[in-house]
């Protein structure tokens, strides 16, 4: 293990991916090099249908590329079989879905403890360990409720509660904000900011909505398949000064 | 993840219920159907199983089941009596002579003449009265069934006066027979009555009841007197059968209950299997989530597979329950007394439910299988 893939959280070189095939074939990521590191918040950018989504979900092993190589904390995912794939998503990778994707019948505390009841872990333990990382996220009163009757914001707070509960080393969140209005998705960037970004940990996010482009420590933007230019740049101070 | 899978089944009330009502009403259309359709062909060989003091029924070979008989020579009991293994063989006459009550009322009947010294062929389950009074001049036993049909609304009471084909007959006992396909109220009277009440005809003897003697293998016997008299010999088992296999073949009964429980049957797997397989499929995008954060596709099947068994085990009581409360209320009825649930049938129904639920859950588990977690990504 070299010394980029210790602070590299994620490397992509020469992704291309493709879907249909003869006249339909579309070619919807033509050579993507990219990196995120860790103890940073990557967006990526671009406009609908520029290949976005097709990226986050091949670095999160949910699609296999045509061509080019993933790694993840310096492993690549392309040699490890679909159940060590699985395996390592499970303990590595946290996902917040553009659509929340709660479990409508389980309670918050109950949704958020699903990757450690994935991961094996007894029913009590887990939501208890999800009722305190609801706690943190400012939900501690709203365990027990069902996710129908919290708000988006709350309810998006319990996907993160989710993708943060297991301590995975990835967060991957797809449009986050896409479905709040701009209170709730400020709240629910900062929660991000403040709980999810770690030294150990590197946290990715797909996203329209430039009202939140502030957060990001670095924006790859992304036009018809390609990353186009990359801005690094420091959190505002407003976010650095927010209480945690 | 198997509390998450049960939560996912019973969260949507209205659709649990839906999936729960679908796989208890194919269930109650299945156990009812087939029940009632082997209850009615098991009374074809009940007057049968009724006589339990013959081991053996002898009779012509032309005759093919109970109720439809070709008359035996008197000669034909002495040549049956001198078979070896016997114990000892007597006389059955069957006919269907009408009975008039005082006060009009008439029916067609199903008279056993029974041999008049043993009195071997009386029914022995009795609601009222004692069968050894048939060695009483002009007495007869009638069933309970054929008792309310006489007399409708009146108190079970010995001592009534009916006609006979214009024999007046004393009632003196009332039997809990076994009701027989034909719903004709069943009369037993000794030999000599019987014959009296259906007129003169030349041949008169319906069949021979034979007792084999300890030890002796029924099935043995019955092909000994076979082979040795040339008349047809069936043990009591044989012999309901062959009547039942004539029901079968004969009439449109089976066909008639064919239809119904195929379009049960149908009805079931459309039914059960399209509210199952919509289920899962409404709840494609929660298993894409799972998929993506790391549940396995083999722990997918098995929390389908969960919900399959809960759905068929609470669908197939509640079906089963309501099933049995049918017959409970029917067997109170005259018409559908000793109709039950048979557990052959509850159990038929059960398994079929479950290749049902296993059916349409493997259809939506293909879904689930073949689903791309990205997909929770559009």
């Amino acid at each position: 293990m070299n010394a980029e893939t210790t602070t590299n959280a994620v490397h992509c070189s020469a992704i291309r991916k493709s879907f249909g095939s003869g006249e339909t074939r579309t070619e919807v990521l033509r050579g993507i090099d990219f990196t995120a590191s860790q103890g940073e918040m990557t967006f990526l950018v671009g406009p609908s249908g520029c290949g976005k989504t097709t990226l986050i979900s091949i670095i999160a092993g949910l699609l296999t590329a045509d061509e080019g190589h993933v790694s993840l904390f310096g492993e690549d995912l392309s040699a490890l079989s679909p159940r060590e794939q699985i395996l390592f998503r499970r303990r590595n990778l946290g996902f917040v879905f553009q659509q929340y994707n709660l479990l409508p019948s389980l309670t918050a505390a109950e949704n958020a403890a699903v990757p450690l009841l994935a991961a094996g872990m007894n029913r009590k333990t887990a939501v208890a360990r999800a009722s305190e990382m609801l706690d943190q996220l400012g939900l501690g009163h709203r365990v027990s409720a069902m996710p129908r009757v919290l708000s988006g914001g709350q309810q998006q707070r319990v996907a993160l509660a989710r993708a943060l509960v297991h301590d995975p080393r990835l967060i991957v969140c797809d449009e986050p904000t896409a479905a709040l209005d701009h209170k709730s998705g400020e709240s629910v960037m900062n929660l991000l900011a403040t709980s999810a970004v770690h030294p150990d940990r590197a946290v990715l996010v797909v996203t329209h909505d430039n009202r939140v482009f502030h957060f990001a420590h670095q924006i790859a933007h992304m036009d018809d398949g390609v990353i186009t230019h990359v801005d690094q740049q420091a959190l505002n101070s407003r976010l650095q000064s927010s209480p945690s | 993840m198997n509390f998450v899978a049960f939560r996912m089944l019973i969260g949507d009330r209205a659709k649990y219920l839906g999936l729960i009502f679908a796989v208890a009403f194919s269930t109650f259309l299945l156990e009812n159907q087939t029940s009632i359709f082997a209850n009615l062909m098991k009374r074809t060989g009940n007057q049968i199983g009724d006589v339990t003091d013959a081991d053996i029924w002898v009779m012509d070979p032309q005759t093919r089941y109970f109720d439809e008989t070709k008359a035996l020579k008197d000669t034909d009991l002495p040549r049956v009596r001198g078979v070896e293994g016997i114990d000892y063989a007597v006389r059955l006459f069957k006919s269907n002579p009408v009975a008039r009550t005082e006060s009009g009322t008439f029916a067609a009947c199903s008279v056993i003449g029974i041999d008049e010294a043993t009195l071997a062929g009386a029914p022995r389950r009795m609601v009222l009265g004692d069968w050894h009074d048939l060695y009483k001049p002009n007495s007869i036993i009638i069933d309970k069934a054929g008792y309310l049909m006489l007399f409708p609304d009146q108190p079970l009471e010995l001592g009534r006066v009916l006609e006979l084909n214009d024999h007046r007959v004393t009632l003196v006992g009332i039997s809990d027979a076994m009701p027989a396909f034909v719903s004709f109220p069943i009369v037993h009277a000794r030999y000599s009555e019987a014959l009296a009440f259906q007129g003169r005809q030349r041949q008169q003897l319906s069949f021979v009841l034979v007792r084999a003697k300890p030890g002796i293998d029924h099935d043995t016997l019955a092909a000994r007197i076979t082979s040795e008299t040339g008349l047809k010999a069936l043990t009591t088992d044989q012999f309901r059968a062959a009547s039942m296999r004539y029901y079968l073949a004969n009439t449109g009964i089976p066909v008639n209950f064919g239809i119904t429980i195929a379009v049960a049957t149908i009805v079931g797997l459309v039914v059960s299997g399209q509210t199952f397989y919509l289920f899962t499929v409404e709840n494609l995008r929660q298993f894409g989530a799972l998929k993506a954060i790391g549940v396995t596709n083999l722990r997918l099947l098995a929390m389908i597979l969960l919900q399959a068994a809960v759905v068929w085990f609470v669908g197939t009581s509640f079906g089963t329950a309501l099933t049995a409360t049918f017959f409970n209320i029917t067997l109170q009825k005259v018409a559908t007394r000793h109709m039950v649930l048979l557990w052959e049938s509850a159990a038929g129904v059960a398994v079929f439910m479950l290749i049902v639920v296993l059916i349409s859950s493997a259809a939506g588990l293909r879904k689930v299988w073949k689903l791309e977690p990205a997909e929770v990504f559009r």
